[in-house]
């Protein structure tokens, strides 16, 4: 395991504190689920999901093609009869089933989703997994109160949603996905990324467990053919995607002069905002939280830096000497910080966009690391005397790389943090309440930390202004994706 | 003396930031009643128009999203009172246009006054019933606020050219976005003389742009503009409307679709209201009275 800083003599070094893989037991291959059992792909296609960290091949995985999502469709559509119109009581009590179970299976879930994923164990098992099972527990119980949801009386489920989602928290964007659509009545056909499909496998099985009525829940493992198979069949009502804007708008295209009820959850460009009167150290824990959470492949990282040019030495020096202790490494020791990125096509992306940032000018500080010599690394970035020009400040990287600009007054750090075609996060850093609230008005993004960041919560409502996407997930606001309102 | 009394028209003319232009393109169409006869030459817009537009509602957008809510309650509640007065014009302008008796032009127009009415009373209730406090698990305030979307394009009705035109402006302006109006294609003339009463109502220039043509001419480069935010396309065919919601998407526009409507006078709920809306969560940690040390 490499570290970031180096070990001899110093008085701050770990031993190695691994997580045990022993308490998940991978089977060597996977099928599809369709209507409740796991079969083959129609054409007999697999393709490897490999563990980031090492490039160990972890599973072979059935890959479904047009015919199986058509299958998919159909048992989906079946079992959309039964489903819709049991009591919402009991689609609940399912609901709930699933929750413990998440709950009661979490740690083997969290090593496989390490594992698939490459992220810190620290953050699957504190993160990812208590807010999976929270999110179950909090859509079952709408299932029999959505009368109370602001939608009217007896609103009704849509059908069939097709949902597609991304490598980055493959199985919390599964229960943002699954846990709303079966709470108001929908049935579910499910595409999880090619690179992490096996969480999402290992749902099936708790599906099973649960008892869940065949065909409610069918994942589709698959690369964006089989996405764009289920976005565009004509038996779906619903689409739901989490991912890149580019694949976004493709979809939007798609299912333009249809009934398809569409929400897309896209890209973004988190401004996180310091103040000078911030507290800089919570500011600095706030940013490597922002930037640095899940290597900086999420959605809503804070991946601009807007600080008050008075405090901008101040600030910078006490996040370069904190992202000197961040640990770097094997994303299953309980000590690490910052896990692998999730693929070799990510790591060339991010690789190729901070060459771009250099070549462009902007001056790049990388954290002193050794990075281990298999899998897949990036070490935590930051690049400086950027303008908004920069490729670096207006692309997302989706990587562990923060782009440092300045700003004099509250209204220019406003306009910059605004100079976006994304609107999804947005941070502010200062101890003034009025300040905090005249900035946060005029944000245009769907989420706004205040002197926090990268927080989630199932009754939080979650979403991008612009072309980070529309629709929300979450909270009493999720329920209108998936009904006919 | 009375028979010697030759009237005098009206020239009709769009409605953009505030003012009152002939289309820059210099054309016209003819307009004619549900009989066939000859009302006005209206203006016939352009690209250039429709782009004019779009200028002018961005421009008013952060000043109108920016009022409170109870002023732009006051400031619709002005424009139905002007309506009011001008409820003989558009009772002949609607059985005009719509082949309707003057006694039933004027329920439709008595019922286009009340709907603005009752969008005046949501402006700021709207929040209340949108929003909320969320209970996240943990020590933080979260709080949900809907925001207006920024700039719509709204196809209004071809058929139901007054009722069916207030019943899909208002709810957009309401919420605090600003407007860009394409009139019904055949019947325009309502429309166009509701931007004089909005000139008139203290609704800032800009906020509501009203132009008349051929809708699918003026739509195509709404639908594609990169600084529109929301489509309403209430007024257009199943095949215009799949050709609008394809551009729409390059920039991720937010798009109603056309939903068939047999009754305007029926009660209009609230889903117009929340169509061109957004949701902002804001978090901030809540710390602990007493406790030592940080609160985050």
């Amino acid at each position: 395991m490499a570290e970031m800083t180096p070990t001899t003599n110093n008085p701050f070094a770990y031993a190695p504190a691994p997580e045990s893989r022993s308490v998940v037991d991978i089977a060597p291959s996977y099928g599809l689920f369709i209507d409740g059992e796991f079969t083959e792909a129609a054409d007999g296609k697999v393709f490897k999901t490999v563990s980031p960290a090492t490039e160990e091949v972890l599973s072979e995985v059935a890959q479904a093609g047009a015919a199986d999502v058509d299958r998919a469709v159909k048992a989906a559509r079946k079992a959309f009869e039964k489903w819709s119109a049991l009591p919402g009581a009991e689609r609940a009590k399912y609901l709930f089933r699933i929750a413990r179970i998440i709950q009661e299976r979490s740690r083997e879930l969290a090593v496989l989703e390490t594992l698939d994923n490459g992220k810190p164990i620290k953050e699957t098992r504190d993160a990812d997994l208590p807010l999976v099972a929270a999110h179950f527990f909090y859509y079952a119980g709408w299932a029999d109160k959505l009368d109370h949801a602001g939608y009217g009386a007896d609103p009704r489920p849509l059908g069939v949603a097709g949902q597609v989602i991304p490598w980055n928290f493959p199985l919390l964007m599964l229960a943002w996905k699954i846990a709303p659509a079966l709470a108001t009545g929908n049935t579910v056909v499910l595409k999880p990324a090619e690179t992490t499909p096996l969480s999402a496998l290992f749902f099936a099985d708790i599906c099973r467990q649960a008892g869940l009525p065949k065909g409610v829940v069918n994942i589709l493992p698959g690369y964006g053919d089989t996405g764009a198979a289920i976005v565009a069949h004509d038996d779906v009502n619903k689409v739901a995607f989490t991912g890149s804007t580019a694949v976004g708008k493709e979809i939007a295209r798609t299912v333009a002069g249809t009934e398809k009820k569409l929400t897309l959850e896209l890209g973004g460009k988190g401004a996180n905002i310091v103040f000078d009167d911030a507290p800089i150290d919570q500011a600095v824990e706030g940013i490597v939280s922002g930037i640095f959470f899940n290597q900086g492949q999420v959605c809503c990282a804070g991946s601009r830096l807007l600080v008050q040019e008075s405090v901008q030495d101040e600030l910078l020096d006490s996040l370069k000497r904190r992202l000197t202790t961040l640990r770097l490494g094997d994303p299953l020791d309980k000590n690490t910080d910052i896990g692998a990125i999730n693929s070799a096509e990510q790591l060339a992306r991010i690789t190729a966009l901070v060459e771009t940032g250099e070549a462009e000018g902007a001056e790049r500080w990388s954290a002193p690391c050794e990075l281990p010599s298999s899998g897949y690394w990036f070490a935590p970035t930051l690049f400086t005397n950027v303008t908004q020009a920069h490729t670096v400040a207006r692309d997302e990287i989706f990587g562990p790389v923060l782009s440092v600009l300045t700003f004099r007054t509250p209204e220019e750090a406003v306009a910059k943090a605004n100079n976006s075609q994304y609107g999804l996060s947005a941070g502010i850093w200062t101890e003034k309440g009025s300040r905090i609230l005249a900035v946060a008005e005029r944000l245009r993004a769907g989420v706004v930390w205040a002197n926090t960041f990268n927080k989630f919560d199932p009754t939080s409502p979650f979403g991008g202004y612009k072309e980070s996407g529309f629709g929300r997930e979450g909270g009493r606001h999720g329920l209108e994706a998936y009904l006919d309102v | 003396m009375s028979d010697a009394r030759l009237s005098v028209f009206k020239t009709y003319k769009l409605y953009v930031g505030g003012k009152f232009p002939r289309s820059e393109s210099g054309r016209v169409y003819e307009v004619t009643s549900g009989k066939g006869e000859w009302l006005a030459n209206a203006p016939l817009s352009s690209r250039k128009d429709a782009r004019d537009a779009v200028v002018a509602a961005r421009k008013a957008f952060g000043g109108w999203a920016g009022k409170t809510a109870y002023n732009r309650g006051q400031v619709l509640y002005r424009v139905a009172e002007m309506l009011e007065g001008r409820r003989e014009q558009f009772v002949r302008e609607v059985a005009d246009a719509e082949g309707l008796s003057k006694s039933k032009a004027g329920a439709v127009v008595d019922a286009a006054i009340d709907r603005w009415v009752w969008y005046a009373g949501w402006t700021d209730k709207v929040a209340q019933i949108a929003g909320g406090a969320n209970p996240v698990a943990g020590p933080y305030f979260n709080l949900s606020s809907p925001e207006p979307t920024g700039v719509v394009t709204v196809l209004a009705p071809q058929e139901s050219s007054f009722l069916g035109l207030v019943s899909v402006l208002a709810p957009v302006i309401a919420t605090g976005n600003t407007a860009v109006v394409i009139a019904s294609e055949r019947s325009p003339l309502p429309a166009l003389s509701l931007g004089e009463v909005l000139a008139t109502s203290d609704l800032p220039g800009g906020v509501v742009n009203v132009l008349s043509g051929r809708t699918a001419e003026i739509a195509a480069p709404l639908a594609a503009h990169q600084d529109v935010n929301g489509l309403d396309l209430c007024g257009a065919d199943e095949v215009l409307a799949k050709e609008l919601q394809v551009a729409a998407a390059d920039n991720l526009k937010r798009v109603l679709r056309p939903q068939p409507v047999d009754d305007w006078t029926a009660d209009p709920g609230t889903h117009r209201l929340t169509a061109f809306l957004e949701t902002k969560t804001v978090w901030h940690p809540t710390g602990s009275l007493g406790a030592s040390g940080s609160s985050y």
